[in-house]
């Protein structure tokens, strides 16, 4: 049974930054704020997992004042998006591959 | 990985994806009840609107008491009122139902009842609603009642359908059905309580049902 794991991206490993993609391909921009809240998550992960992601250019940072307050808000970039639907077309290919053997 | 390992996976993105851009917890059974309570108003409205009527011969022209010009002005203003009272408060019965039921919801689903979505559904809902209002508030003033049922259902009707990018997609087509029946509406004057009653009401009992099935449950 040959498996294209290669295929799936190394960036996406860890399910909090899939799960971070997965939003930031259907909202245009996301507050660090909401996503905490969405993923159930600890500040400190998130951040250290969308650095990750934003050292893979796959993602952009956007620093605003609103106010006194800061709000950090990200994007993805085409690159990000590409590879996010790249991961999700290997996932495919994994589940019908297993279908057939 | 395995197969169900896979499949979860992506089944947490799909859930991801709506959750995070769509406010999936609006409540069919407040759609519903919104329609009863938009029906009832229009059944009261009706009884207000006949009462008020000099020819079937009940209340003022009975009383005897007013009989110049001006009785019919201030039977109107009062008329006026009434059924503006009535609009009043089928809206705020309709809005606090919805935020009650959708916030109950929202605790069961897991998602923030003031969250980005809710702000953005809320947003693009607000602007249609409040011009509309206005205008026909401005209207109402300067004595154009005819445009109340047909305005009202037509920026309802936008209101929907701006709101539905940040909802479920069924909200469209309530909001599409009302902007068609306004528009009908302000062909055929004379008939704007029944199509008051049809868009608020029946449309409304319509759409909660379906989504109470499609979704609540």
């Amino acid at each position: 049974m040959k498996v294209p794991f290669e295929k799936l991206d190394k960036a996406f490993e860890n399910r909090l930054r899939l799960q971070i993609m997965s939003v930031l391909m259907v909202n245009d921009r996301y507050d660090f704020n909401s996503l905490k809240e969405l993923l159930d998550t600890t500040d400190g992960n998130l951040a250290s997992h969308l650095k990750g992601l934003e050292k893979e250019e796959y993602i952009v940072v956007h620093k605003a004042f609103l106010g006194r307050k800061p709000n950090t808000t990200y994007e993805s970039t085409e690159k990000g998006k590409k590879a996010f639907k790249q991961h999700l077309d290997a996932l495919e290919q994994l589940i019908k591959q297993q279908k057939i053997n | 990985m395995e197969e169900k390992e896979i499949q979860n996976e992506l089944a947490s993105i799909r859930n991801l994806m709506e959750r995070s851009s769509k406010f999936i917890s609006l409540s069919g059974l407040s759609g519903i009840l919104a329609g009863v309570y938009a029906l009832i108003g229009a059944a009261l409205a009706y009884h207000v609107i006949y009462d008020h009527t000099p020819v079937t011969g009940r209340g003022y022209v009975d009383n005897g008491t007013q009989s110049s010009g001006l009785f019919f002005g201030s039977s109107y203003r009062l008329l006026e009122l009434e059924l503006i009272a009535i609009a009043f408060v089928v809206l705020v019965l309709s809005v606090v139902t919805g935020i009650v039921l959708s916030y109950r919801k929202a605790k069961r689903k897991g998602q923030p009842i003031w969250g980005k979505t809710s702000k953005s559904l809320l947003f693009y809902m607000a602007t249609p609603l409040f011009t509309g209002g206005l205008l026909i508030l401005i209207f109402i003033y300067r004595g154009h009642y005819s445009i109340v049922a047909p305005a009202s259902l037509i920026f309802y009707g936008l209101s929907l359908v701006g709101a539905s990018n940040f909802t479920f997609t069924d909200v469209k087509y309530l909001g599409l059905c009302d902007i068609i029946l306004g528009l009908v509406t302000a062909c055929l004057p004379g008939y704007g309580l029944l199509f008051w009653a049809i868009g608020f009401g029946v449309l409304h009992i319509v759409y909660g049902s379906i989504m109470y099935l499609k979704y609540d449950r």
